[in-house]
């Protein structure tokens, strides 16, 4: 647990606490503004928050190196934010814009960025834990272990652990050594699931056992601690080519997604939840130690609150794609033969009074 | 006669089912306390207990291949989907396991299980929660495959499939489970037309109309619109997939002489082609016109923007309707 003595913290510098405050305040209100958003209808499909998971993203992104690569899921915003992405941009990527990460192509579950080391979020649960572990496999394939030697990071959920993939996965990377840490971040919850409803192992990391990989399980509200593990695991990956199965435990602070009122969450839990929430908790931990002090605090949270807010007006000036761009990038190398008529045109095969049309190009006519 | 919505429909239908049989259960994810991401078996662990109505883990290979093993030992699962691009990491099991089963045992075992899955797009949602794969499995021998347009089939088609002896993969319109319509809960199912029988929605003479599912309104809405261009459209719902019932289609395009098949799905390798085959076969002398397919494009499912440019709609109906008439 934390140290409320502050002897943990005297270790850190405190430029380096600070700047932890800062992503999680800067998630907490890109999150808190991202379901706004999404009740106004500016976000389409669905659209899962970080909140509650402050801590644990600003720990894992911590213990990354530049080089090493980052697979998540569906909940990611927070991930892309720490990773250095501009909140503009995962906005207008949110918002479906062309001046998001994927030109609004991906949205809110599928962000993408290569150039952070982000390899996307994944909307089909388990999809990315296969794609991380053949990533970690083109590192090893490619360079020896060295402590710069870079490494994958792949994030799961708790209910994650109970699909096939997962397991298939865990046992190539022990199996063939992959750079790999697998992290499962355990909120609790797989939608109105508890983890003990789930899984026949419900503490998560020892589903590690049966592949013989090590693991360990850290208090996901606790940045320093979550930091201090993944950087421990990676490390493993790195010079051992050890994969690890790292597990957070935290707790989702609202509903599996921002429509989802969570009804099956008593009343005593939203209590304990909003006394256990993590950016207070940390908050009031760096202003005991002396990190922070209030006055700087307020403006971290107001800075916080413009970053957002531009980050708002940035995606809403963005234009939606055009109809046009429903073909693209279908294929790498464009068929002579793809239908790329113009939304709208039909799709069935032109009549003689018609003329030439969709149906004359061999398309699905 | 009571009012309900696709999805109210759905649960009752399946509160029947459970009632009609004690070896039918229900498994899926958050099916039980929760009731359903759609709501449709709400309140059934509640009447019915937590071993009629099973909350799984986060595994859907394993619904499926639990649900065969439970079939092979007598009781009939009812299995939900959550969403339509959740199938996959069953898809397996269902056409490895489910699919031949019963062939590769001479017909010693049968497997009467229901796979429920909302499918279609249309409600602003994006990949794997808006696809339409029906085909897949439409093109899978040895499964049976319906959908419903409408509450009242959505209540009794659910019955019927429950009380079947074969595996039927379920495809509920997503959009439509809050369109609401007159059901007869009263009625037993001895009357209700089989399921897998299409049935003649709007009779017409000059064109005839295919689709199931979500297009089962649109498709009746081209009708209307259609007749005040002097236009009558007969449109048939399609309700099974596979196997299809070919004779309702032939008897009503060798009358009007002219046929389109709208779905949802990617014409590529859609129910529309196969049925535009089977058509041009059976019915070569009686076309005025080639059969017209409408369907989405032959892209993966477009983020919620670009939806509305993806999807079949009112006016491209109309569109294929008039390039018929154009021949
Ligand atoms: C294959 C598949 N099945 C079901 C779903 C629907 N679904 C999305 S998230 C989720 C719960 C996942 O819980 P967990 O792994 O704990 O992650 P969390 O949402 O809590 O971050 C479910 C059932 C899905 N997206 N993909
Ligand atoms: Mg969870």
């Amino acid at each position: 647990m934390a140290d409320p003595a502050g002897e943990d913290l005297a270790r850190e510098d405190p430029a380096v606490l600070r700047e932890y405050y800062r992503q999680m305040a800067l998630i907490r209100a890109f999150e808190l503004r991202a379901a706004e958003m999404y009740t106004r209808a500016k976000i389409g499909g669905y659209c899962h928050l970080n909140l509650g998971e402050e801590a644990t993203v600003a720990g894992l992104t911590a213990a990354l190196h530049a080089e090493d690569f980052l697979f998540a899921t569906y909940r990611e915003h927070g991930y892309a934010l720490a990773r250095g992405a501009d909140p503009g941009r995962v906005m207008a990527e949110l918002f479906g814009r062309e001046a998001g990460l994927s030109r609004g192509r991906g949205g809110s579950m599928h962000l993408f960025d290569s150039q952070i080391r982000l390899m996307g979020g994944y909307g089909i649960v388990g999809g990315q834990v296969p794609l991380a572990t053949g990533a970690a496999f083109a590192l090893a394939y490619r360079g020896g272990p060295a402590p710069d030697a870079p490494a994958v990071m792949c994030l799961l959920g708790d209910a994650t652990t109970n699909i096939g993939a997962f397991h298939e996965s865990l046992n190539l990377a022990a199996l063939w050594r992959l750079p790999v840490v697998y992290v499962i971040v355990n909120n609790q919850l797989g939608m109105g699931t508890p983890v003990e409803a789930a899984a026949a192992e419900p503490e998560l990391w020892k589903r590690g056992c049966a592949y013989r990989m090590p693991g360990q399980r850290v208090d996901g509200n606790d940045v320093l601690a979550v930091r201090d593990a993944a950087r421990a695991a990676l490390d493993c990956a790195r010079m051992e080519r050890q994969p690890t199965l790292l597990e957070t435990v935290s707790y989702r602070l609202r509903g599996h997604s921002v429509v989802d009122p969570a009804r099956y969450r008593t009343a005593e839990e939203t209590e304990r939840l909003r006394r256990e929430d993590p950016l207070p908790a940390f908050r009031h931990r760096l202003i005991t130690a002396g990190v922070l002090d209030e006055e700087t605090a307020a403006e971290i949270d107001s800075e916080a609150d413009m970053a957002v807010a531009a980050a708002v007006d940035f995606a809403d000036a963005s234009p939606p794609p055009e109809g046009a761009a429903l073909f693209d990038h279908v294929y790498a190398t464009p068929a002579a033969s793809m239908y790329r008529g113009l939304p709208g045109d039909p799709v069935a095969a032109p009549g003689p009074a018609a003329g030439p049309g969709p149906g004359s190009v061999g398309g699905p006519a | 006669m009571t009012t309900l919505t696709l999805s109210r429909a759905l649960n009752e239908g399946l509160r029947k089912a459970l009632e009609a049989n004690a070896k039918a259960l229900i498994m899926g994810e958050d099916v039980g306390k929760l009731g359903g991401v759609f709501r449709v078996t709400d309140g059934l662990q509640k009447d019915f207990g937590e071993a009629r109505v099973i909350d799984t883990p986060l595994a859907e290979s394993g619904i499926i291949g639990t649900a065969i093993g439970l079939a092979l030992r007598g009781y009939r699962p009812i299995c939900e989907i959550q969403f339509d691009g959740f199938i996959f990491p069953a898809f397996d099991q269902i056409v490895s396991q489910l699919a031949k089963m019963r062939y590769r045992s001479r017909g010693a075992v049968k497997l009467p299980i229901v796979v429920r899955v909302p499918f279609g797009g249309g409600i602003g949602a994006v990949e794997h929660h808006s696809e339409s794969p029906e085909a897949l499995f439409a093109h899978t021998p040895g499964l049976r495959v319906i959908s419903c347009g409408d509450p009242a089939d959505a209540y009794t088609m659910i019955q019927q499939a429950a009380s079947s002896d074969d595996p039927v993969l379920f495809f509920e319109p997503k959009r439509r489970y809050w369109d609401k319509a007159e059901v007869d809960t009263e009625g037993g199912l001895a009357a209700a037309l089989p399921m897998d029988s299409a049935r003649v929605l709007v009779e017409g003479s000059d064109l005839t109309l295919l689709c199931y599912g979500p297009m089962v309104r649109t498709c009746a809405e081209a009708a209307v619109a259609a007749a005040s261009d002097g236009r009558s459209l007969e449109v048939i719902d399609l309700r099974s997939l596979a196997p299809l019932d070919v004779e309702t289609i032939f008897a009503s395009v060798r009358k009007t002489g002219r046929c389109v098949v709208v779905h949802e799905a990617v014409v590529t390798g859609g129910l529309g082609a196969e049925i535009a085959a089977q058509v041009t076969q059976e019915c070569f002398y009686s076309l005025e016109a080639p059969v017209l397919r409408v369907g989405a494009y032959t892209t993966p499912y477009p983020p919620s923007r670009l939806e509305e440019h993806y999807l079949p709609d009112l006016d491209r109906i109309l569109d294929a309707v008039d390039r018929s008439f154009g021949y």
